[in-house]
Formats: structure tokens, C-alpha cells, sequence
């Protein structure tokens, strides 16, 4: 299980990455490594050129502004984590995380990493498209913003054109006090949850929901938006119909079935971590954060 | 003798070493001109090799050669030995170490690539063109028994390669007599034995001498040499194995594979050092498993729940071959009745070849099977008659004032069993007990507020340990005086090198710091059979203890001589010989070491051999029975089907424990091998016989965080059949534990579920029953 | 092919060396420099053998090129005590006998060393968290959890 051979590339700044991704060909670009190391070593990919963009200024970093939340694609899940910034903006991101691998892979693992890897269990991805991301990327023919809905192509698949990298994912930040719950289903610790579900709420004076954003990952080939789910939601107070609803939208998703469990029990599962995800949402306690 | 060590919980001699980075494993061993080889394997399950073009490897940057077993016929030739000859089985059914003709499993070797770099060879694998015609294939057992299944290998007329047969007393009386008669049948998958280290091997031929040197990551070196020998036509003292520091072994590392043979010949061949490490795709797909079986069984009792006689039939998947003869099989049949006094049994095994890598035992070897299966029967007869768990076993337990015990059974190699000792029921008691089953009802409707499923279990088991004929030991006291032991049983991380030294220092009145263990080395040691079936405590450490007690019989006897003064006036302390009473009076073991090492015309003391050394050979004519019992509490979150064991309690006789600390350390991690098999690992194969489940994300080892604290008690009663009183430790905990898991699980799900028959029992099926319970 | 100098500190000493860039982390250590007691158990992330301390930070020595570790001070088992002189955690190993083979043992011992950096009073359930990711087929885990609960209270106390 040794890598195959390839030609290493480490730039050292945007444009000579763009350079990079001008000439050469059958590349591909690495980031934390703990998705595409594996595939390397089982030699599942086999590029003649990896370009290594650890080592590029400024790719990495948290930023906050009035109504986003600005994550370099090279800011580590462990710095991510460790944000308290993060924390007090967008709680859920630190609650998902705890999921996100181990200890010893969140080290190195990159939220850009993980959204163009786009593992269907992957918990980043799924924050991405709760929160509305816009992913910037850039390549020889310029930048361009990629929307959340347009990112999620299929089974392992970005919008992120071959020529293309990633450089930061811009979240949309909720109003401070908003409500959010996280839930997901793995077998063992650290490992691809079968379901998942995130859920932001935002209540008014009147305890009316005014907003609510729901994503089920793990079920589909990319994460999914409950939007119908979503938009019942608002205006309403908080029950157990809605709950219903939601799980019973979220159970009629297109599951996937693998050699460890059927399609049936994935969406069984999908019904059940939305209802606790929103659950979790509602509750008035978590709302003072 | 004073005891010092033995008993003691004292910390292990070889920690040091391994914890700071300083052991040896194959893999850190490095020879001048040392040369890496890779396998190639087959990708189909079973075909005939058509061709075989490597001239396009051997043109790639650093390859030394390509390798088929037709380049090896001036070293040797034909198919591997079996580890384990049996009767039914008139000629083997093993591999050629590279495939000749015919491939029966994905991942059998069929070339190999020596280069000066791993990566180097692997690069070259894909190169090697290789031609395969599809054959086709028997992916499980029951496919593999039913009429008109494909052959496994196409030469064979049945995939059904013997029956075995255990039974006792008249069993259709004794069926025919009884208040009640259940049925279930029963699938059972185990999974593989995943050490953390893969196997491998370092071969190095020495030009001048003309001898092998073999490193091998194995259970059983001595056993490698003897056949490699043989194989090669060669004389067994002219090869050397040794097994390093092995990182787990679990079962299937006493095997000896086709690559050690390949490594050895290529090696030969090539006149360079040959190192191959195993890596973790070729451990899913090479190492050997211990797979399904499949039972039907029927089982009588009396009124009172008191079991009375089984009956039944089993199909074994063997796998491709029968590397280990019918070793796996015969242990999953020698393993009943039990704990259980059954009037009558009467039971059969149907061994099925498939194109599935070969089974071989894995911790617990087939016993955790016939555990599963009888545990599951007492549930059985205690939910059909509404009685209490415990309550069937007790009253059908063989009792303590039976001992020893005749169970009707028959060994392995057909020798009637006799249990020696032991209190089943108290075992059982002592869980139910320590794990407050009397509070489990108030518990259980806690976790119902909690919204959670809440199930206590219970399994016993009764083991055979020490298995013959032997493991030897020698031990030497050094003209400095440190104590020397060694033995051919190699360790993979029991800890010997303490155990063992805990003996001979207690014997020698020595301090433990002063002996070292060295082990598993054919130049150090002359004969080994194998770390297999809890058998090293007994067999080495009752060979050390012998050896040992004639060292200190010799140095007595010397000392007597030096100090003038009667044998039974002395004793051993210290490190010296002294007279009882005048301390003063004594003389160093080291000095008499020197005394027997001899100088040039002085001569050594009349009637006493030189050298203060000695070796021993226990002969384990009789089997040791170790026992115990398990009882666990499950947490069960009935929508998603996740199960956490939240407790868990054991209680276990090993007989006299040589060390707590190590003996505690087998149990824990045998419980745990028990619960990944029980709701975890699940290595699956399609239809054409390709593995689905060949990484660790697929295939789920247990891990920390899902693991529960276990609490160990126990019972010590000493084996009359061996010389310390010991029975063996190293499976005792993963025996019961899949059936006290899946119990727990059964009794959380309530009456009306499904009774359980089958593991790993997986999240989606508990959803399953759930639903099927509601409904 | 493409190889390069790389210039990095392992356990406080400078080394330099010339590698190939398909060469992982954990093969440099073992293969070039002799560090033979980082192990390699699964070449795919998942075991934890092979964790070492990079810059700090626990990291899987098998998915991380050594070219990626130019400049990187990194941190193996044979940085933490001596079989004269254990460190604490190691001591705390031994009289909790939480290794048997030794094999994923270093690995264990990197990352419970890279946790008690950042956390000095771990709970029971936050070590089985962070030993989620080192698999040991021995022990059970549960005296490897109790050794890191005993160093950790070891190092309050001298510290």
C-alpha cells in the first residue's frame, strides 16, 4: 500500500498555484491528505502531479464580518474547532465537528478539503449548505462564486473544475441567540455517519419560528435542504406536527443503500436525526448561546 | 519454595522496551542487499491461470526479478503441509506457495516481484500481464452443500471435504423421553483475527554456511521450520527461525503460509535477503478468517427446564483450503457439551470448501461457536418455559461434587474428556451477584423514562486449556548469576518473558530483575509447537517450573558439597544457598554457576553434571478446564437500533494465576474481540466471492469510545493436572461473550421479539425486530 | 519520479535527508532515519500506529508525505522517556499493563501525550473519545484509559 509515483508541487503563493494548474496535466491538488492519502496509498488515484497547497500563505484563516462568516479553504477542522469566535457565531460548526474524524485526523483535515472531497456523510459539507455558503474559487480563467445549491454535483463530485481550486467558503452568519441542533448516526466513533441532520432556527418576540434551516447528509449523495420542510416552518410555533412533518420529509428522501445498510434504514434513520436535530433546535436553552 | 512472584500482579519485564519505541518486529529488521517482494494475487475468486507475461515488470526502475513456482523447482515444489494432519482428510488440501494452475480465493498468491523498494514492486504489480479464464465459484457454504453447486476446486468431486461426528449416550431415548424438545437453527460469522501488526516475514539465505535464517510475525516458528525443512529437503538445523517481537497473533498467525514459503524460496533463489510485509489490504484478503457456520439444532429437557441431550448438524465454511486440517471444525465439535451434564448429544459437522480465503481458529477457535449455539438453547428452554436464565443453567450445569467430570465428549484426537475441576454454578452466581441482577428491573425502568431499551444477559463457557504434548523450557544461571530461560513458545504479547520469569525467580530464590526469558528461537530453544489454544502458561510455565526446581536441586547439591554441610540443611534465598539459620554460611548461585562452568584442571563436584542448567518437559497428557461466566447490561436506543453495553461483569478460573495483571489483560481484551463479533465485525463477500468489507472503514473493529469498563472476579481453582496449578487465560474472555452480549440484547427487545439465532447482530436488524415486535 | 532535500527537527535534532515525494511520513521515519518505533498497522488512516506529533498536533505519520514535514518539528515515541527513565505516561503503561504486543502502543502513547497538552484533566469519556482513533486489539482499551487518567494526574502533580 505505497503511493504511485508523481511529481510534487508546493507553491508558495495564488498565482503560482494558478500557474500550476495552467500547465500541468492529470493533477490533483492536496490539501489535509486524510481523504486522498488513503486513495493514493490503495491506489485508487493515480495523478502524475500532486500540487500541495499547505504551503500557501493565507488560504487558511477564520474571519467574521457583520453578516458572514469567512473560512479559508485550508483552516484545519482542529483550528475550527478550537474557534471561539466560531463557537459564539455558529455553534453547531463546533457540535458537528466533534464528529468530524478523530482527534489525530482533525489535526490536518480542511474544511476545503472535505466540501471538494464531498464524502455524501461528510458533516462540513452539510454545515456549507445550512449556513448558504458561497464557495470562492479561482483558477487560470479567474474567479468565480459558487453558490451552495450549485456545488453538490453527484456521488464525490464538486462543481470545482479540474483547472480550479478552492479558497474560501463564505457562510452566511444567524442572528446571535438562534437556535440549533445537531444529530447523526455512526456505528463507532469518528465514523461516516449512515444519517445526519442539522437544524438553525430563529425565533420572533412571539415565539413564532422566523426562520429555520434544516440539511440531511448522509442519505443522499451530497447533503440535502429540507426547503419545503423550511418554509412550512416559518410563522409557525414550534409542535409536534412540525416535527412530523420533518422527519416524514426527511424519510421520504432518495437514500442510498451500500453493503452495510439497506435504503429503507438509512431513510428510517434520516426521519429520526432531523426530529432530534430540530428538537435539539427548539430547545430555549440552547437559544441563550 | 517461598513465593515471591508468582501470583503477584508485578509489571512486565518487557515493557520498557516496547514503550519507548525499542522493539524489534520483522518489520524493523534490515539486512545488507535486503530485497522488498510484493505478491501478486488473484483478483477472481476462483479461475485457471492461463498466462503469465512479467517482461514488462522486469523492465521497470528497480526490479530484481519476477517470481512463478515454476522458478522455484530446484528449491522445492508441490503443495504446502498441513499445520494438522487428520484421518478423514486422506491427502491435504493446501496451496502451492505461488498458484500452479488453478486459483480458489481472491488474494491467492500467484507471483511475486522482488525489488529494491516496496514501492518499487508494487509499481511494477500492475505491469505483470495475467491472463485468468473465470471459474465458477461457491461463495458460501450452504451454496457450496446443496446439489449441484460448482466445485470449489474443479478437481473435487464434493466441495464437502469430511463429516465429523461427536455424540454420546442414546440420544433418540433420551429426545424420546423428554418433557420438551426445541429447534433453532443458527448462523454464526466471526470475522478475521486483525492483529495490529500484519504478518511478515525476513528470509536470508548465508551464502558460505549454506544455512536459511527466517524472521518470521509468527505463532508458531518452530512448526515453519519444520516444514520449510521438509518442503526444501533440507535438514531442520540448517534453518533458523526466530519470531521477533510479533504485535498480536489472535489464532491466525500459528498457521504456516504459502508467503513464508515463497519469502524462503525467493530468497534462495535470488541469493539476496528478502524481506515481504504484509499490508492491510492483503491482511483482508490473505490472512485467514474464521467464518460462518451454520447450525441446526435441537435440544431436549425436563420439566424443570434441565437440560437433557442436543442433537444436530452444523456446515463449516472452511474456506479454499485446509491449511490447519480440520482443526477448526474438531474444536468447535470437542467444545460440547459445555458446562451442561447432557445425558446424550449427538452432533455433526459438514466441512465445506468455498472460494473464500481459508478459516483457520481465531481466538476461541470454534468454541465461541459452540458457546454461542448452547447459551442460545438455554435461552431457549428458559423462555419457552418462562423460567429465569440463570435458573436452566443452573439446574443443568455439571456441579462441582461431579468433578472431574466425564462429559461423553471426545477430544480432538478422540481421547475421552474429562473436566478437573471447577464450580460452574458458583461462576454463574458471582456475576449475577456483582452485576446486581436482583436492582436490574429498577434499572431497566429508568432507561424506559430515558426512552431507552434496557437488557441484562448471561453466558457461561467451560474451555480446555494446556493443550499437549508440550512446550519445553531450559533455565541456565550464568557464571554473573542472572537467571536464563528459554523456551520455544513464542509470545505475541501474553507477556511470557514476566510470567515465565516469575517462575524461575521464585524457584531460585532470585530477583526478577535478575531473569531474562528469551523465546521463539530456533538456535536458542531446540523444539516449539505453537501459542495457540491457552496453552503457554500450562505447557511452558509447568517446563519452566520443572527445569527450575532441578537448577536449584543441582545448586543445592553443589552447595552442599562447597559449605560442607547436609542438602536438607540449606536453602535458597537471596540468590545464595545459605544454612537454614546461619545466613552466614552461604554461597552465590553465581559461584556455583562458576564452579559448573569448569576450569581447566579442576575438577567439578563428583555425581553433578556441568553447567548449572537444566531443561523440562512437561507432558500435558491432560487437558486443563478453565470457565467462567459473563453477565452484561445493553443499552438500546430503540430508532436508531444503536447498542451500547453499559456493564459488564466476569467471572473466570483459570486456576492459579501466575500474574493477575496479565491474566486481567487477556480477559478484557477477549471480552472485546467477543463484542466486536457480537454486534461489529462483518467480513463480507458478493456472490463471485469478492471481499466488500477490505478496509478498516468498512470493516469495524471495536473501538475505545463504544467499549465499556469490564469487571473482572475471580475464582481460583488450582488444576490438579499440571505442576503450578494453572489453566489457561486467553480465551476465556471472548468464548462466552458474544452470547452474553446477544442475550442482554434478547432480554432488552422484550418477549415478543424474534429469538435472536445469528451475529453480529447490526443497528438496522434490532430496528428490524423492533418493528416486527410492534406490529 | 521527483525527490527533494527536506530539512526538518525530529525529537529536537536537526536532520536533513533527500526523499522520494511518494514517501509517507511514517516509511521516513522508520525506513530513513532508523526511527523504527513508529508503526505502520493499516497505510490508510485508520489504526493510529502510526500517530506522531507534528508541530504540536497528533497527526497519522501515513498520510502525510515527508516532503510535507520540510521545516516541521516532528515528535515520536523515542522522544518521551528512556527504558531507564519511563516518562510518566510510559510508567503509567506499565503499572497499568495497558500495552501487550506493543504495537499500536506508540501510537497510543503520541496521542494521549498530544491530548494531555491541551488537556490536562481529561475526563474518562474524553479519552475514549480521543482513543476512538487508535485501534488496539489487545487490551480492550480500558487500562490504556486508566494509564492516561493516572499521567495526567502524575503531571498536575509535578507540575
Amino acid at each position: 500500500m505505497k503511493a504511485p509515483p508523481f511529481t510534487y508541487h508546493d507553491p508558495r503563493s495564488r498565482d503560482d498555484l494558478i500557474g500550476l494548474l495552467a500547465e500541468l496535466e492529470n493533477a490533483k491538488l492536496l490539501a489535509g491528505g486524510q481523504s486522498l492519502v488513503p486513495m493514493l496509498n490503495f491506489r485508487v488515484v493515480a495523478p502524475d502531479h500532486l500540487i500541495d497547497i499547505n504551503r500557501i500563505p493565507d488560504l487558511a484563516g477564520i474571519r467574521l464580518s457583520a453578516n458572514a462568516v469567512v473560512l479559508g479553504a485550508m483552516t484545519r477542522q482542529w483550528d475550527l474547532q478550537a474557534s471561539a469566535d466560531l463557537a459564539a457565531t455558529a455553534p453547531i460548526i463546533r457540535e458537528a465537528l466533534a464528529h468530524v474524524g478523530h482527534f489525530q485526523t482533525r489535526s490536518r483535515g480542511t474544511i476545503g478539503g472535505s466540501c471538494c472531497h464531498l464524502d455524501p456523510a461528510a458533516e462540513l459539507p452539510a454545515l456549507c449548505a445550512l449556513f448558504d455558503a458561497e464557495f470562492d474559487v479561482a483558477g487560470p480563467n479567474g474567479a468565480r462564486i459558487v453558490k451552495v445549491g450549485d456545488w453538490f454535483k453527484g456521488y464525490l463530485e464538486s462543481a470545482l473544475e479540474e483547472r480550479e481550486y478552492l479558497q474560501s467558503i463564505r457562510l452566511r452568519r444567524w442572528p446571535a441567540g438562534h437556535g440549533y441542533g445537531f444529530s447523526e448516526y455512526a456505528r463507532r466513533r469518528g465514523d461516516f455517519a449512515i444519517a445526519g441532520a442539522g437544524a438553525l432556527l430563529e425565533f420572533a418576540e412571539d415565539a413564532r419560528i422566523r426562520r429555520a434551516a434544516i440539511v440531511v447528509f448522509g442519505v443522499e449523495p451530497g447533503p440535502v435542504r429540507l426547503v419545503e420542510v423550511e418554509q412550512i416552518l416559518v410563522g409557525q410555533t414550534f409542535s409536534e406536527a412540525v416535527l412530523a412533518e420533518a422527519a416524514a420529509q426527511a424519510s421520504a428522501l432518495d437514500a442510498m443503500a451500500d453493503v452495510h445498510v439497506s435504503a429503507a434504514y438509512r431513510r428510517h434513520l434520516a426521519g429520526v436525526v432531523t426530529r432530534r436535530a430540530l428538537t435539539e433546535a427548539a430547545r430555549p436553552a440552547r437559544q441563550a448561546v | 519454595m517461598s513465593t515471591r512472584y508468582f501470583g503477584a500482579a508485578v509489571p512486565r519485564l518487557e515493557d520498557p522496551r516496547l514503550l519507548t519505541g525499542r522493539g524489534t518486529y520483522v518489520d524493523d529488521i534490515v539486512l545488507p542487499g535486503m530485497l522488498h517482494a510484493v505478491f501478486l494475487r488473484s483478483s477472481v475468486a476462483h479461475g485457471r491461470i492461463r498466462s503469465l507475461d512479467p517482461s514488462a515488470a522486469l523492465s521497470m526502475p528497480g526490479i530484481r526479478a519476477v517470481y512463478a513456482m515454476a522458478d522455484f523447482v530446484s528449491f522445492g515444489s508441490g503443495p504446502m503441509p498441513t499445520m494438522a494432519p487428520h484421518p478423514l482428510l486422506k491427502s491435504p488440501i493446501t496451496c502451492s506457495p505461488l498458484a500452479v494452475d488453478e486459483v480458489r480465493y481472491v488474494g491467492e498468491a500467484i507471483a511475486m516481484v522482488l525489488a529494491d523498494s516496496r514501492a518499487e514492486a508494487e509499481d511494477a504489480l500492475a505491469a505483470i500481464e495475467l491472463d485468468i479464464e473465470h471459474l465458477p465459484v461457491v461463495a458460501n457454504a450452504r451454496q457450496g452443500i446443496a446439489d449441484g453447486a460448482p466445485r470449489a476446486h474443479s478437481g473435487r468431486d464434493s466441495n464437502v471435504i469430511a463429516t465429523l461426528r461427536g455424540s454420546h449416550g442414546n440420544v433418540d431415548a433420551v429426545f424420546a423421553a423428554a418433557a420438551h424438545r426445541f429447534s433453532e437453527t443458527f448462523e454464526i460469522h466471526r470475522g478475521g483475527c486483525h492483529a495490529m501488526e500484519c504478518r511478515g516475514v525476513v528470509a536470508a539465505p548465508e551464502p558460505r554456511s549454506g544455512e536459511l535464517s527466517l524472521w518470521t510475525s509468527s505463532q508458531s516458528p518452530y512448526m515453519v521450520r519444520r516444514h520449510l525443512a521438509t518442503y526444501l529437503g533440507r535438514d531442520e538445523a540448517d534453518i533458523r527461525v526466530t519470531a521477533p517481537d510479533v504485535g498480536g497473533g489472535f489464532g491466525p498467525k500459528a498457521n504456516v503460509y504459502p508467503e513464508e514459503f515463497a519469502v524462503a524460496l525467493a530468497a534462495l533463489a535470488c541469493g539476496h535477503p528478502v524481506k515481504w510485509i504484509e499490508d492491510r489490504q492483503e491482511h483482508f484478503l490473505a490472512t485467514t478468517q474464521q467464518r460462518d457456520q451454520f447450525w441446526s439444532l435441537e435440544v431436549a429437557c425436563d420439566a424443570a427446564g434441565r437440560m437433557l441431550g442436543v442433537r444436530g448438524r452444523c456446515i463449516h465454511d472452511n474456506g479454499a483450503y485446509a491449511p490447519y486440517g480440520l482443526i477448526l471444525p474438531a474444536t468447535a465439535l470437542a467444545s460440547f457439551p459445555g458446562p451442561y451434564a447432557l445425558a446424550a448429544f449427538d452432533l455433526s459437522i459438514d466441512v465445506v470448501l468455498t472460494n473464500l480465503v481459508p478459516t483457520t481458529p481465531v481466538r476461541g477457535a470454534g468454541r465461541p461457536n459452540a458457546a454461542f449455539v448452547l447459551e442460545r438453547l438455554a435461552d431457549t428452554i428458559a423462555r419457552r418455559l418462562n423460567l429465569p436464565r440463570e435458573e436452566v443453567r443452573r439446574r443443568s450445569f455439571v456441579r462441582a461434587e461431579q468433578m472431574p467430570y466425564v462429559t461423553g465428549g471426545k477430544m480432538r484426537d478422540g481421547s475421552p474428556v474429562a473436566y478437573d475441576s471447577g464450580d460452574y454454578a458458583k461462576a454463574l452466581s458471582l456475576v449475577v451477584d456483582k452485576i446486581d441482577a436482583a436492582g436490574f428491573e429498577e434499572r431497566r425502568a429508568e432507561a424506559a423514562t430515558r426512552g431507552r431499551l434496557l437488557g441484562l444477559g448471561f453466558a457461561s463457557c467451560v474451555e480446555d486449556t494446556g493443550l499437549g504434548p508440550f512446550e519445553g523450557a531450559s533455565v541456565r544461571v550464568t557464571p554473573a548469576g542472572k537467571v536464563v530461560v528459554a523456551t520455544g513458545a513464542a509470545s505475541q504479547g501474553q507477556g511470557h518473558a514476566t510470567t515465565l520469569a516469575q517462575i524461575a525467580a521464585d524457584a531460585l530464590g532470585v530477583d526478577l530483575s535478575q531473569v531474562t526469558v528469551k523465546a521463539a528461537d530456533s538456535r536458542i530453544f531446540p523444539l516449539g509447537i505453537s501459542t495457540i489454544a491457552s496453552r503457554v502458561a500450562v505447557t511452558a510455565g509447568s517446563s519452566v517450573e520443572i527445569a527450575a526446581r532441578k537448577v536449584r536441586d543441582k545448586a543445592i547439591k553443589v552447595a552442599a558439597h562447597i559449605l560442607e554441610a547436609g542438602e536438607h540443611d540449606l536453602e535458597i534465598e537471596n540468590g545464595q544457598v545459605r544454612v537454614v539459620g546461619v545466613p552466614d554460611m552461604n554461597v552465590p548461585l553465581s559461584t556455583i554457576a562458576r564452579v559448573l562452568s569448569g576450569s581447566a584442571g579442576v575438577p567439578i563436584p563428583a555425581g553433578v553434571e556441568p553447567d548449572l542448567a537444566a531443561t523440562g518437559y512437561f507432558e500435558a497428557n491432560q487437558l486443563a478446564f478453565a470457565y467462567g461466566s459473563q453477565a452484561c447490561e445493553v443499552e438500546i436506543d430503540p430508532e436508531t437500533g444503536d447498542t451500547r453495553i453499559t456493564r459488564y461483569v466476569v467471572a473466570h478460573d483459570c486456576g492459579r494465576l501466575i500474574n493477575p495483571l496479565i491474566v486481567d489483560g487477556q480477559i478484557r481484551g477477549g471480552v472485546v474481540h467477543g463484542i466486536g463479533n457480537a454486534l461489529f465485525e462483518h467480513m463480507r463477500h458478493d456472490e463471485a466471492g469478492q471481499p466488500l468489507t477490505a478496509t478498516y472503514a468498512d470493516y469495524l473493529l471495536p473501538g475505545a469510545a463504544e467499549m465499556p469498563d469490564i469487571e473482572i472476579h475471580h475464582i481460583e481453582t488450582p488444576s490438579p493436572r499440571n505442576p503450578i496449578g494453572a489453566k489457561g487465560a486467553g480465551e476465556g474472555g471472548t468464548i462466552p461473550a458474544v452470547a452474553c452480549v446477544i442475550s442482554a440484547i434478547q432480554d432488552a427487545l422484550g418477549p415478543a421479539a424474534p429469538f435472536i439465532t445469528m451475529h453480529p447482530v447490526s443497528p438496522e436488524q434490532i430496528v428490524e425486530w423492533i418493528d416486527q415486535t410492534r406490529k | 519520479m521527483s525527490a527533494r532535500k527536506i530539512n526538518l527537527t525530529v525529537n529536537g535534532e536537526a536532520v536533513e535527508a533527500e526523499v522520494e515525494a511518494r514517501l509517507n511520513l511514517a516509511d521516513f521515519l522508520r525506513q530513513a532515519i532508523g526511527l523504527t518505533g513508529t508503526h505502520v498497522g493499516c497505510e490508510h488512516g485508520v489504526c493510529g500506529a502510526c500517530t506522531v506529533i507534528v508541530d504540536g498536533r497528533p497527526a497519522r505519520a501515513c498520510l502525510m508525505l515527508a516532503v510535507q514535514a520540510d521545516g516541521a518539528k516532528v515528535e515520536t515515541v523515542e522522544s518521551l522517556g528512556t527504558p531507564e527513565s519511563l516518562s510518566e505516561l510510559q510508567q503509567a503503561f506499565r503499572d497499568r499493563h495497558a500495552l501487550q504486543c506493543g504495537f499500536c502502543t506508540p501510537g497510543m502513547l503520541m496521542t494521549i501525550e498530544a491530548l494531555l497538552r491541551v488537556e490536562g484533566s481529561p475526563t474518562r469519556e474524553e479519552i475514549r473519545d480521543v482513543l476512538s482513533g487508535n485501534l488496539c486489539r489487545c487490551t480492550g482499551y480500558q487500562a490504556i484509559v486508566d494509564a492516561a487518567l493516572d499521567a495526567a494526574e502524575a503531571r498536575r502533580g509535578t507540575r
